[in-house]
């Protein structure tokens, strides 16, 4: 019981003293998942509105391969940008491994597909006849794609979320493809395994503590904006 | 212009729904500024058609021609959709307020604020829904959502409204009300409409002419008056109410009149056929009349035969009776008759109508 409470009693005084570590560590892990959520977002609804609304050969199996690319396993992620930005890969050259930005690039891997996969159920879900009713009332083709993702804008916020929750609490990738280096690379997740394995419990617990209130924080501002858009 | 000349016309035209063949028009014209029904059983193409009609479906081969000028994906097709409007059974309203759903069309057209707002609470108070401008769609009733729709449709003065099942999923009360609003409404703004119903009553209260439809073919085109009481064949007849459908043969023919010969009885009737033609009696169940004994009025009717009750069914505000009178009979009594007459299964009743209550249709 002790180390629990003293490890909140540190966690604590570390937030509060405003520790510029821990505040770097904050301030990275925000960034880094909150530029994979954006690329993410971009990616994924953009395709995911088009695989819902566009009818092609194979188009179920293509459905299946992003429903399952959601449980996409992290590790198998940070295991093939580790090889494609390794010095020899093919894109060695770039010489980006171990940044910020294969980070970035990984959990934008990952994000990706739970965004798509949110997008197309989303829009798939919507009346069948919306879209005509929407051409009827004399829209183009982009105003038509913009009024129905405006009309499935909910379970879009559900997306951001699901996406930006995946990425800021994964760490396989993120020390497979950024090292954990100390004020470089180094994320919430990345320091508290580390830390764990130190046996510096009280840090891990800290930095738990605000990967916690992070995703609570981030979440919360989403939903509050979800909840508001809903009939009163 | 001319109310007589076509505003849309189809010509020659073919089309399929996932690989189906759903549509077969060889030529139909809606005339500007009519209430034209499309009415059919389900799946017989009329959804399809009207789809064709607002340019939402792809055909395979064919023309459609909006003032004479013909449309295609490539060559006036968003300047003619901005002209026309359409209404679906489902409201469709956008998870917004009535007055942004109304506005929609509008604000697609990037409209200025002032003339939105001007033509949404001129179409809300039009459709006496100016109450719920700040209501959320989703908080709607049934009724209230639709007219919300056709406040949205006419918001943007289409040219032709297409109407898809309007009203099928309302309940009478609510059903009534806005078909007397929507009646009015099309008068006052001089629109072209064009409604797919599978309900006739639906059609023939609204309707300047109708088509009616089976598997994706046009049967019969004409006035409503002339559609229910003139059908072209059998499925027209039993769509329209013809409750009586009988086959038998003309063995006589005098001034204006013929004699049908049927299994149990001969029928006079309303024609011109020579002896030996095989030909259709219909009769509408509410052109027969039934007594009890022989009055002076029944026996000046040639139509008059002995028969039986096997059935009577209550729909409301009449009672449907099945007669056997050597042929099978069906007629519409009204629930004070019944009463009277004391109908019920197996009294023998005596069943008349008159010889031009009678359409006959040549095999």
């Amino acid at each position: 019981m002790d180390l629990i409470l003293e490890g909140i009693q540190k966690a604590f005084s570390l937030l509060f003293t405003l520790d510029p570590e821990v505040l770097g560590i904050t301030w990275l892990s925000l960034a880094v998942s909150g530029a994979a959520t954006l690329i993410s977002l971009f990616i994924g609804i953009s395709i995911g509105t088009a695989v819902a609304l566009v009818e092609f050969p194979g188009k179920r199996i293509v459905i299946s391969l992003i429903n399952t690319g959601m449980g996409l396993p992290p590790v198998v992620v940070g295991l093939f940008v580790s090889i494609f930005l390794w010095r020899n890969g093919p894109f060695g050259f770039l010489e980006i491994l171990y940044t910020p930005t294969a980070i970035i690039i990984a959990q934008a891997i990952i994000a990706t597909p739970i965004v798509m996969g949110i997008t197309l159920a989303a829009i798939q879900h919507l009346p069948k006849n919306l879209r005509l009713q929407i051409l009827a009332l004399g829209a183009t083709r982009l105003q038509m794609v913009w009024l129905l993702m405006k009309e499935a804008r909910l379970p879009l916020l559900a997306a951001v979320m699901a996406g930006f929750g995946g990425v800021i609490s994964e760490v396989g990738a993120s020390i497979m493809v950024g090292g954990n280096i100390k004020g470089y690379t180094r994320v919430l997740t990345t320091a508290t395994v580390m830390e764990t394995g130190k046996g510096n419990f009280d840090v891990a617990i800290a930095l738990g503590i605000i990967l916690l209130l992070l995703a609570f924080m981030v979440n919360a501002l989403l939903t509050q904006i979800q909840q508001k858009q809903r009939p009163r | 212009m001319n109310s007589a000349s076509p505003i849309l016309e189809i010509k020659d035209l073919q089309a399929k729904r996932g690989g189906v063949p759903v549509l077969d028009i060889p030529d139909l014209d809606i005339r500007g500024g009519e209430v034209f029904s499309l009415i059919g059983p389900n799946g017989s193409g009329k959804s399809s058609l009207l789809l064709v009609l607002a340019c939402l479906l792809p055909w395979r081969r064919g023309f459609l021609l909006f003032k004479g000028s013909s449309i295609t994906p490539g060559n006036g097709l968003m300047a003619y959709r901005r002209k026309i409007a359409m209404v679906f059974q489902e409201p469709l309203l956008f998870d917004a307020t009535v007055s942004d759903n109304v506005a929609a069309g509008l604000k697609i057209r990037a409209m200025s604020r002032a003339d939105i707002h001007r033509i949404v609470t001129e179409c809300l108070d039009r459709f006496g829904i100016g109450h719920l401008g700040e209501r959320h769609a989703r908080k709607l009733s049934g009724g209230e959502a639709q007219r919300t729709s056709l406040a949205r449709a006419f918001a943007i003065h289409p040219e032709i409204i297409f109407l898809d099942e309007p009203f099928s999923s309302l309940d009478p009360p609510t059903r009534e009300g806005l078909i007397d609003d929507l009646q009015r409404i099309l008068k006052e703004t001089r629109t072209t409409a064009v409604m797919a119903t599978h309900d006739r009553l639906e059609a023939l209260r609204l309707s300047d002419r109708m088509a009616v439809m089976k598997d994706g073919k046009i049967v019969q085109t004409g006035s409503p008056e002339a559609v229910m009481n003139h059908p072209l064949d059998e499925f027209v007849a039993s769509f329209v109410g013809m409750e009586t459908i009988l086959s038998g043969e003309i063995i006589k023919t005098g001034s204006g009149t013929v004699m049908v010969h049927l299994q149990g009885g001969d029928i006079e009737a309303i024609g011109s056929a020579r002896p030996g033609d095989r030909v259709i009696c219909c009769i509408r169940p509410e052109q027969v009349t039934l007594s009890t004994g022989l009055s002076q009025e029944s026996v000046s009717t040639r139509n008059t035969f002995a028969g039986r009750v096997t059935r009577i069914v209550p729909l409301g505000l009449f009672h449907k009776v099945s007669l056997d009178c050597g042929f099978f009979l069906t007629a519409y009594v009204t629930s004070a008759s019944v009463e009277n007459l004391d109908l019920k299964e197996g009294k023998p009743v005596f069943a008349s109508f008159k010889a031009t209550a009678v359409h006959l249709i040549r095999k």
